[in-house]
């Protein structure tokens, strides 16, 4: 499989400006000769955007590193690599930051965390900008903040790199591999760390300044949505080697490689994919009640100091789930979604409210008794490498859950259960003397399920169960999630900040936006006609799969989500909302069936008719 | 906001002290009667209540510490039982010994630990960088004691070259500062090596490079201020305990030091000096907190930060 038939007869009278031939990548380790990369051949021409895609480990950074000429020391670099026609390896440190830039996946940790914004701008400008003076090099850093769209420029040039938000952050990432105007930019998953609005956001910049500027992107992924919204062409790595690369609509639509064809299956379209679920019949009794959760941090007191506000991380929450049925709690970070999980799976007390589990008030039962019922009400959390212990095996781990409840009977009956449970979760005996390091993630996210379903619970709280996987492996684990809830009828309260994952697994979709529910609604009611001017800007934002859908209109919301510190009256998505009334600065709104409704439920003025 | 930060570190530093009083005094008027010390086993219980007297020992133990703390704010620490004079007058005469000897420990051990420390982590698992880390380990694991003996043996009795003790000779002061500042330069080459190849491990490191700037400019402006900050941790620790730390060494090499005052000012059971020392000991362990403390919000911005958000 090698770079074959991707150029078209007219893109080939442009020379390429960066040219890749046979990137051979190699580590020798005390265990033999391990290739990381190995034969890549790509090349990126003036001016395109260029997605590179593929899982982790897949050598798409490595190669990025590699073209820098920042490769692990250890790394044994082979290949002809081509910056407008002459060697990189020649002159690598002349390039590197002149004519080609790159930005990283953890913005914040890509500035020096004590030094102000302002400071590291002019020093970089000092290093490519020789003839600027004082003066003109700090006009010169408010500029490219400007251009990178900062709000007040002046006022961020003092800003220390923790003072600013993780999108913020990126956007002075940006302007500091902007500065020297390279000719290529290497973005090496520039928004994997930030919430789906601010992805979009930074991902409209990149287009901008390349659309302004005419430097080429190479945008380094795992996300094929991103992919089908930004890139010219693509290429497709797997294992340290390319499988395939086509411009971006001839990919989507007729995939050559068998592996781009997974890729394809295994990712949920949002629309397609939320057509399938019929609404949950409504049953007289749900399994779980939540009511007027709320959850405050008080933020801690120093000797001598007087308190501060609370934060309000969860403020009045409420929702039911049935038995059998999915419901989904979406938001970015810090709304307060964990939070919830947190408090429904009992691992953290609640300031006020009320949860019913199965009938009974678990608040007012006596501890014993809310033992036992918690045996049914289980949590999955996000990441199986730290849920898990490391040094115990996966039979150990397991089968303590029977133990803590003292059930499961004698030692031959309890491997038993055990085994059967992880057969549950697709795993074989051989996992049993494992411990975590030695298996996969996706079946260290496995085992962690077996955990929680060993204790035969009714109801799961899943915690982003899937987001520490790869897109292929997380397909196979939401299939499980999903095999298992029809076979045992599992209440599932799914956490999550994927949007399009959501719309595959949920029956019905709660979403958060500081602390409060903002519309809940039947999954294909909320994503055919989503209600909050929220909801809208938020499934707006998820780069669609599907490169024809180019010339949709986004809702750019604007700025990021306010701390939950923040003391904001009315509305608190009013700040952003480009709907607001005068109402919505002085009123709360209620989450409430709007007039017009079918079932959803929103808190907005507007959408509930007042002015 | 930083005045507020300030006055809260002063006032915890007082604190600190006035439990460091309270502590000593208590624990010096349970621990042996000066009087038989001093008067000898022969005194008479006559002479003994007469000293007590003088001295004003017979009153209540609350009345003495409220008098005794009542006199250290006015800055009278007693006077010494030995010779009648001010306490504070006897330790003073001392003190610029002990401070020179220090100071020049101090700013050995700086001199040697920093450079070595840094270097030893840019060439990381190479030869060097195993000796300086062996030297670091032998330097602090090595008793003070120990290695004053050894550098007398060679330097003064086999090649003598430096005098074995006193303070007659400039050359004197040599010897003592090498051995203070031996085990404190060992401390701070690890801490410093280890600092900075966590700084070096930052992602930030490799963003600077993919900004054009130059390796020996990274390590300058960026790497090496990060890893200053814990040092300075190190190093302020140190600092605190230099002038308790030279007690054994000042008395090896005969140093006329505040060191050598307190062993003697111990064993004749004289209140007042040995007060005065462990105050003034602990005087510096709490200053040199305080200046660290501060010297870090100076250094890390996110200490600002948190000092404002309380987190």
């Amino acid at each position: 499989m090698s770079a074959s038939a991707f150029t078209m007869p007219a893109a080939r009278a442009v020379p390429p400006l960066l040219s890749v031939i046979g990137l051979t990548i190699r580590f020798h380790t005390p265990e033999g000769v391990v290739d990381a990369v190995s034969g890549v051949d790509l090349e990126v021409r003036p001016g395109e955007m260029l997605g590179l895609v593929g899982e982790s480990g897949s050598g798409k950074s490595a190669s990025c590193l590699a073209i820098m000429g920042l490769q692990d020391p250890r790394a044994e670099i082979s290949g002809d690599l081509r910056f407008q026609g002459s060697a990189i390896q020649a002159d690598a440190a002349g390039l590197r930051g002149r004519s080609i830039g790159m930005i990283f996946q953890e913005p914040r940790a890509s500035l020096d965390p004590v030094r102000r914004i302002g400071s590291q701008l002019r020093e970089v400008l000092a290093l490519h900008r020789p003839d600027l003076d004082a003066r003109a090099a700090l006009a010169e850093a408010a500029g490219l903040l400007r251009r990178v769209g900062l709000p007040a420029p002046e006022r961020q040039l003092a800003a220390y790199p923790h003072e600013i938000s993780g999108g913020m952050a990126q956007r002075v990432a940006i302007a500091l591999a902007i500065a020297s105007g390279p000719k290529l930019l290497l973005a090496d998953e520039p928004t994997t760390a930030l919430d789906v609005t601010v992805q979009a956001q930074v991902l409209e910049l990149l287009a901008r300044l390349r659309d302004e500027t005419g430097m080429a992107v190479v945008l380094v992924t795992h996300d094929l949505g991103i992919v089908a919204q930004y890139a010219d062409r693509v290429v497709v790595m797997r294992r340290g080697r390319v499988v395939e690369q086509a411009p971006v609509h001839e990919l989507f639509a007729r995939p050559a490689h068998d592996y781009t064809r997974q890729l394809l299956a295994a990712l949920p379209r949002s629309e397609a994919a939320a057509a399938d679920h019929a609404p949950a019949p409504q049953l007289p009794q749900p399994l779980l009640r939540v009511d007027g959760l709320t959850r405050h941090f008080a933020q801690r007191r120093a000797m001598f100091r007087r308190p501060t506000a609370a934060l309000r991380a969860v403020d009045g929450v409420s929702f039911t789930i049935a038995a059998g049925e999915t419901l989904a709690v979406v938001g970015e970070s810090g709304c307060g979604k964990s939070t919830i999980a947190l408090m429904v799976a009992g691992l953290l007390g609640m300031t006020s409210g009320k949860i019913g589990f199965a009938g009974h008030d678990l608040g007012a039962m006596a501890p014993k008794q809310r033992r036992i019922l918690r045996r049914e009400l289980q949590i999955v959390l996000q990441d199986p490498g730290e849920a898990l212990d490391p040094r115990l095996s996966v039979f150990t781990q397991v089968e303590e859950a029977l133990l803590i409840h003292r059930i499961g009977g004698a030692s031959a009956q309890r491997r038993e259960t055990v085994v059967r449970t992880l057969a549950a979760v697709g795993l074989d005996s051989w996992v049993l003397d494992r411990r975590p390091h030695e298996i996969s993630g996706g079946q260290r996210q496995r085992v962690s399920l077996a955990r929680a379903l060993v204790l035969q619970p009714r109801m799961l709280v899943l915690d982003e169960p899937t987001s520490a996987l790869d897109v292929s492996i997380q397909a196979q684990v939401i299939e499980l999630l999903g095999r298992l809830q029809r076979e045992r009828n599992l209440a599932y309260l799914f956490i999550s900040h994927d949007l399009r994952l959501v719309s595959r697994v949920a029956d019905r979709v709660a979403v958060v936006y500081l602390g409060r529910i903002v519309e809940t609604a039947d999954t294909a009611r909320l994503f055919a006609a989503p209600r909050h001017p929220y909801t809208q800007a938020l499934l707006s934002a998820v780069p669609e799969p599907d490169p024809e859908q180019r010339g949709r209109a986004r809702i750019l919301l604007p700025g990021e989500p306010p701390s939950p510190a923040a003391i904001i009256t009315g509305c608190r998505f009013r700040q952003r909302c480009a709907i607001a009334r005068p109402v919505c600065a002085v009123e709360d709104p209620q989450l409430a069936a709007p007039p017009d409704g079918a079932g959803e439920q929103v808190a907005c003025h507007v959408v509930q008719g007042r002015s | 906001m930083g005045g507020m930060l300030i006055l809260r570190k002063l006032l915890r530093a007082l604190l600190t002290l006035w439990i460091v009083v309270t502590l000593t005094f208590v624990v010096l008027r349970s621990s042996g009667d000066p009087a038989i010390v001093i008067l000898g086993t022969d005194a008479t219980p006559q002479m003994i209540a007469q000293f007590h007297h003088a001295w004003g020992l017979d009153r209540p133990l609350p009345v003495q510490y409220a008098s005794y703390i009542a006199h250290i704010l006015h800055g009278d620490f007693g006077d010494s039982f030995l010779d009648g004079r001010p306490a504070l007058t006897v330790v003073a005469e001392r003190l610029p010994n002990s401070l020179e000897l220090a100071s020049l420990g101090f700013v050995l051990m700086l001199a040697i630990g920093i450079p070595a420390g840094v270097f030893a982590a840019l060439h990381r698992g190479r030869m060097l960088d195993r000796l300086v880390v062996t030297g670091a380990v032998l330097g602090h694991s090595v008793p003070s004691f120990f290695l004053a003996i050894l550098l007398i043996l060679l330097l003064s009795v086999r090649w003598h070259v430096l005098p074995s003790g006193g303070a007659d000779s400039p050359s004197a002061i040599i010897m003592p500062a090498i051995t203070i500042a031996a085990g404190g330069a060992g401390v701070i080459a690890r801490f410093t090596r280890a600092a900075m190849l966590d700084a070096l491990r930052q992602p930030f490191v490799r963003a600077m490079l993919a900004r054009g700037m130059d390796w020996p400019r990274t390590i300058r402006a960026h790497v090496m201020p990060n890893a200053a900050i814990p040092t300075l941790t190190m190093i302020g620790f140190l600092l605190g305990g230099l002038v308790a730390g030279s007690i054994i060494t000042e008395t090896v090499f005969a140093w006329p030091g505040i060191g050598r005052l307190i062993i003697t000012s111990v064993a004749r059971r004289d209140l007042a000096v040995v007060q005065c020392i462990v105050l003034l000991i602990a005087t510096t362990m709490v200053l040199a907190n305080l200046t660290v403390d501060l010297l870090y919000v100076l250094l890390d911005p996110r200490m600002r930060g948190a000092a404002k958000e309380d987190r």
